[in-house]
């Protein structure tokens, strides 16, 4: 049976642009996620034949905003110069906030709240901040409490100065609680490991994979591929970043094998050089409905079409992109091979290779997800064909929104042989916490 | 209650508190004019033995409190036979009134919005409590100073009293204005107060007041140790010490005020009233003196090239919110961050990121020093948008160009713009030398070009030039007007010829300066002569502050049209690489950008020789301009010359000086001097047309 959603408007992309994404290093980067993002947005504006002011929402996914950053779109949408009566909100969740953030949007101009939308992900990895333990913030909150005055005072002061510990030193690293998955107790890269066991997925298969991952971003990035999706960033200090900082050009197999296990130490294969870099970057999109695309003649740059989330056990959570494709692609009766080109956001080189083996696995297919035979092999040379998150870096709330902006203009390149074709992409991300998310999007 | 006069209305609310609110009628500011200070004598007659609880002074202007005297009736006295009576008159009027303010029985209060300055202040001083408004647009002051006179209504002996001797010199003799905060650490007010609460501070300072003491109530003054300062036999220290600073930046010839008020301050500060009498008198000398007329002159000269503004700024507002620069160096660059700190979303376009991630770090250091809190200088950073994909010249309602003077790469720009900017696009150029028909020669619609020359740095200097061509449509001429006011800057109107006006009356003056020095005068010399004349800066620390090379380009552009003798000196150095501060050896020595002066003795020819030698060529040029109508008129031209050049303010500009001088004496002098140096002294036509027909 053929399902037709012809109820579905058609909800288009204008144009999207992206921030270099920067790699974190020792220090705090030199911009915050809301610094990123307007980078991004009023760069994408400028080309825009409409005003800041004629956008109707502002929806951007980010993860771990900054305190002073609550609602951090609201502040990204003032700081670009939009409208104090336009609304803007903050979406969440985990790594596909950039893509829940254009399913919002998707959806705002489907029910008619919206026609002109802006959305995106923002994130700052590199500031994830220190936090004190919960024993040395009750100490503080007494210290700071003392009132009484005189002797007194002096006396309290002494007493809880007594009470002070060595081990309320040891601070959080907000960065790696956010990194690990307190339901199932292991971190990203231990869920990476069990894939990598699950689908016998050895060391020198992901080495491989996260090699190809550099070499492709490199020859991305010397022919010019990305030039259209990268805005430069300047900070205060004379420097400007007009690339992913992330890509090691002459990166080999050797080096490669020469990584320590990072996640399970002793017998572990995941390494720092096959899992995403830890980095900084923003990704935002222009959405438009179809009266708005005609009414300032947009060029669009391709069309949404839906969206698919789908959950799945936390501890296989790198799997998300191979339960949340299927049923999208059977929604729209489509095989596949229909499909043009693919991104799934590379988390780790154990989990994109287990998604493809587990959609290319008879068994796989029939019991975990219901279908009667395996749906195929996603072609490598159709999948993320211009680097991922192992060589650019992955700053989770943003990913999801740069693979979609990616996908359209790797379709934007196509070219047409007859007016009735059209190309085809999907984008996926698997989610920390154990959900998928696809997007599918025509040209 | 409410009684209406002409300036103020009198309000009596329930609490007894009465409010007089000052609202001139026709005009956005309050002055203290004569009818605004009679209309208040005879309502503190009239308050003086009521009931009231408190007297609180307001203003019903948006951002002005009371902005200081009423300069326009200035010229009353010096029109008057007797100007040193009808001053000292007025004067002593103004500080009765502040005195039965002063000497009333219940608590007042000044409620201070925007501008509180001069006569204002004084009048806030008075009262016994200041409360300003906690807004940008509040500026506290007394800035007397700055028109050739000292406070007269009492000011100088109450802001001594308030502040003490340091910080109230501080505040007069420098003519400065404080933001609400600074005026609050300062003690010259009492507290600042966010809008929300604005109108019920008086009640709550009142509760306050009750609470404190039944008997009376406690003011600001200064602290005791201050007072130590004014014992008979440390005054004259103090005032030797104030005296020293100042003469190290002026001559007191040149401006008396800051130098009377420390000698009244010495003399009188244990005598109030004995001060209070002096420093009228001192004012009512003044106000009569040249230095004074002059500096009245130059603020309505100012007013002059503000109201070209004004006629055309309310319609084209919505017009002008983006601007898009094309060239990022020194002048683009600076241009962008002066108009992003202005308020303007501002695009840079160049073609080097290395140019662009400069002038990010600039603006970052600038607004740094500037603003100082960091929400506004994300603020102004998220403005100033770095384009190196020239992609803001689709969106901008002004271009602004500033790359190399070259004739074609303009004409690139501009054809480029042509093509893709909105089609009421205004189109500038920051050319200090390329004549604007030049530039537009391949346009299809030059009237679209107007120059709008900036000068070097942005951010300090006043003056604008806008150049227009025959060509140059009424529209373009408003936009860059209503640019000018929106930046805070002057604009001078001049016709499009080479080295417009500013440029071409200083190189003439720069380059007899350097005459003189390969003639083997001392260049500390002539610089001397220069500011003894009465130039803030001598003509030779000028050249090098500069930059040699940018003299000598700009020189030998004006060469070519008109009668200039570039000297080998000049060539020499820059050859060598000498180009002045900025490579740590021009004409002088710098280190780390300090100049190193030599101390020499020279007298083979007298200070005065120089220094006319060096104006002559000045005067000469700029009568020039104004027979070449450069400029539309004498005051114009007066106007340029003093805030593009920094001419001798107290002077009222080369044209007032010649008149003054008398155009025929001038004329003969120039005469004289070409008889013994030549060629370049020769009067140039326009003194001819300068006499009066007989």
């Amino acid at each position: 049976m053929k399902h037709q959603h012809s109820f579905q408007d058609p909800v288009y992309v204008v144009d999207g642009l992206r921030t270099p994404q920067l790699k974190a290093t020792a220090n705090p980067g030199p911009f915050s996620a809301s610094d990123m993002a307007v980078f991004a947005a009023r760069q994408l504006l400028l080309k825009m034949p409409f005003s800041a002011h004629d956008i109707d929402e502002v929806i951007i996914g980010c993860v771990m905003p900054d305190a002073s950053e609550a609602n951090i779109a609201r502040q990204i949408a003032l700081r670009t110069g939009c409208s104090e009566q336009t609304p803007a909100w903050t979406v969440q969740r985990n790594c596909a906030s950039g893509l829940q953030a254009i399913d919002s949007g998707m959806n705002s101009i489907r029910t008619g709240r919206s026609e002109l939308v802006m959305v995106g992900g923002t994130e700052v990895m590199s500031r994830a901040p220190l936090l004190w333990n919960n024993a040395m913030r009750s100490w503080l909150s007494e210290w700071f409490g003392i009132r009484s005055k005189g002797l007194k005072r002096i006396q309290q002061y002494s007493a809880q100065a007594l009470r002070l510990r060595t081990q309320f030193f040891k601070p959080v690293f907000s960065l790696l609680k956010g990194l690990k998955d307190p339901i199932a107790g292991l971190s990203m890269g231990q869920t990476a490991e069990i894939l990598a066991s699950r689908f016998n997925i050895s060391r020198a298969e992901m080495d491989q994979y996260a090699l190809l991952s550099h070499q492709r971003l490199s020859q991305a990035i010397a022919d010019g591929l990305l030039e259209h999706e990268i805005t430069p960033v300047y900070d205060h200090n004379n420097h400007y970043f007009e690339h992913d900082t992330g890509v090691r050009k002459d990166s080999n197999l050797e080096q490669l094998a020469r990584l320590k296990p990072v996640f399970d130490r002793h017998y572990g294969a995941v390494t720092a050089g096959n899992s995403a870099q830890i980095s900084d970057g923003s990704s935002i999109l222009i959405l438009a409905s179809d009266s708005v695309v005609k009414k300032y003649h947009l060029p669009v740059l391709g069309k949404l079409i839906d969206c698919h989330w789908q959950g799945l056990a936390p501890e296989e959570m790198g799997l998300g992109p191979a339960y949340a494709i299927p049923p999208l692609l059977h929604k729209y009766n489509l095989k596949l091979s229909d499909i043009d080109y693919w991104e799934i956001n590379e988390a780790f080189s154990a989990q994109v290779l287990a998604c493809k083996k587990a959609l290319n696995d008879d068994e796989f297919c029939q019991q975990e997800l219901g279908l009667g035979k395996k749906l195929g092999d996603i072609p490598i040379q159709r999948l993320n064909v211009n680097g991922g998150g192992i060589s650019l870096g992955h700053p989770v709330g943003a990913s999801g929104s740069r693979i979609v902006l990616h996908l359209l203009k790797l379709l934007k390149q196509q070219t047409f042989h007859s007016s009735e074709q059209s190309f085809r992409g999907i984008a996926s991300l698997c989610i920390g916490g154990g959900q998928g998310g696809a997007i599918l999007i025509e040209k | 209650m409410q009684t209406a006069y002409k300036n103020w209305s009198v309000e009596t609310d329930n609490k007894h508190i009465i409010t007089l609110t000052l609202n001139q009628p026709g005009t956005s500011i309050n002055v203290l004019s004569q009818s605004v200070l009679n209309e208040l004598q005879c309502i503190l007659a009239t308050v003086k033995n009521s009931k009231a609880c408190a007297l609180v002074f307001k203003s019903a202007k948006k951002h002005c409190f009371i902005a200081g005297a009423d300069i326009n009736e200035f010229s009353m006295f010096h029109n008057h036979p007797d100007p040193y009576k009808t001053a000292l008159q007025a004067i002593e009027h103004g500080q009765q009134v502040m005195n039965s303010i002063a000497e009333l029985p219940f608590p007042t209060f000044a409620l201070i919005n925007g501008f509180c300055l001069g006569g204002g202040m004084e009048l806030a001083l008075a009262c016994d409590y200041r409360i300003a408004l906690e807004h940008e647009k509040t500026r506290l002051g007394l800035p007397e100073i700055k028109l050739g006179i000292h406070p007269g209504f009492g000011g100088s002996v109450r802001a001594n009293r308030l502040l003490g001797v340091f910080a109230s010199m501080s505040l007069m003799l420098s003519g400065r204005t404080l933001s609400a905060r600074s005026a609050k650490k300062s003690g010259l007010i009492d507290d600042v107060i966010p809008q929300r609460h604005f109108n019920q501070s008086i009640s709550h300072y009142l509760d306050k007041i009750k609470l404190n003491n039944n008997s009376g109530w406690t003011k600001h003054q200064r602290p005791f140790y201050l007072s130590l300062l004014e014992m008979d036999f440390v005054r004259p220290v103090v005032a030797y010490i104030l005296a020293k600073n100042i003469k190290k930046r002026i001559h007191e010839a040149h401006y008396p005020a800051p130098f009377r008020l420390i000698n009244l301050w010495k003399k009188y500060a244990g005598n109030t009233d004995l001060m209070m009498r002096k420093e009228a008198e001192s004012v009512a000398l003044l106000i009569n003196t040249n230095t004074a007329k002059n500096l009245i002159r130059v603020f309505h000269l100012q007013e002059l090239l503000k109201s070209q503004s004004h006629e055309t700024a309310s319609d084209n507002n919505s017009r002008l919110q983006h601007i898009h620069i094309i060239g990022g160096g020194v002048m683009g660059g600076d241009i962008a961050i002066w108009c992003a700190y202005k308020g303007f979303r501002v695009t840079v376009h160049d073609r080097s990121h290395e140019v662009l991630a400069q002038l990010v770090q600039r603006a970052n250091i600038f607004l740094n020093n500037k603003l100082k809190n960091k929400r506004l200088i994300q603020a102004v950073l998220d403005r100033l948008i770095p384009d190196i994909k020239n992609q803001g010249i689709i969106k901008a309602q002004l271009i602004i160009e500033a790359i190399i003077e070259d004739v074609n790469s303009k004409q690139q720009v501009f054809i480029e713009a042509e093509e893709l900017a909105p089609p009421d696009c205004i189109f500038a150029t920051n050319t200090s030398s390329i004549p604007l028909d030049d530039i537009s020669y391949s346009l299809k619609q030059p009237e679209r070009l107007i120059g709008i020359h900036f000068f070097n740095p942005v951010s300090k200097m006043p003056l604008i030039e806008v150049v227009s061509s025959d060509k140059t449509s009424l529209k373009a001429k408003q936009i860059a007007n209503l640019l000018a006011t929106k930046i805070s800057k002057l604009p001078l109107p001049v016709t499009s010829t080479p080295g417009f006006l500013v440029n071409r009356v200083l190189m003439p003056y720069l380059l007899e300066s350097i005459v003189l020095y390969s003639e083997g005068i001392p260049a500390a010399y002539i610089d001397n002569a220069a500011k003894i004349f009465g130039m803030p800066m001598g003509p030779i620390e000028l050249a090098d502050k500069v930059g040699l090379d940018i003299c000598l380009s700009v020189a030998s552009y004006l060469a070519v049209s008109q009668n200039i003798k570039i000297p080998e000196i000049l060539k020499d150095k820059v050859k060598n690489n000498f180009l002045g501060i900025k490579s740590g050896q021009g004409f002088y020595q710098y280190k780390q950008g300090k100049i190193i002066k030599i101390k020499n003795n020279y007298s083979k020819l007298s200070l005065t020789q120089v220094s006319d030698r060096l104006m002559f060529r000045l005067f000469n040029e700029a009568v020039a301009c104004l027979d070449e109508r450069v400029v539309a008129n004498d005051d114009l031209l007066d106007a340029g010359i003093i805030f593009g050049t920094g001419f001798a303010p107290f002077l009222g500009g080369p044209m007032h000086y010649i008149k003054q001088k008398g155009i025929e004496e001038m004329d003969h002098a120039l005469a004289d001097l070409s008889k013994n140096y030549g060629e370049r002294f020769k009067p140039t036509l326009g003194w001819e047309h300068l006499m009066p027909e007989i």
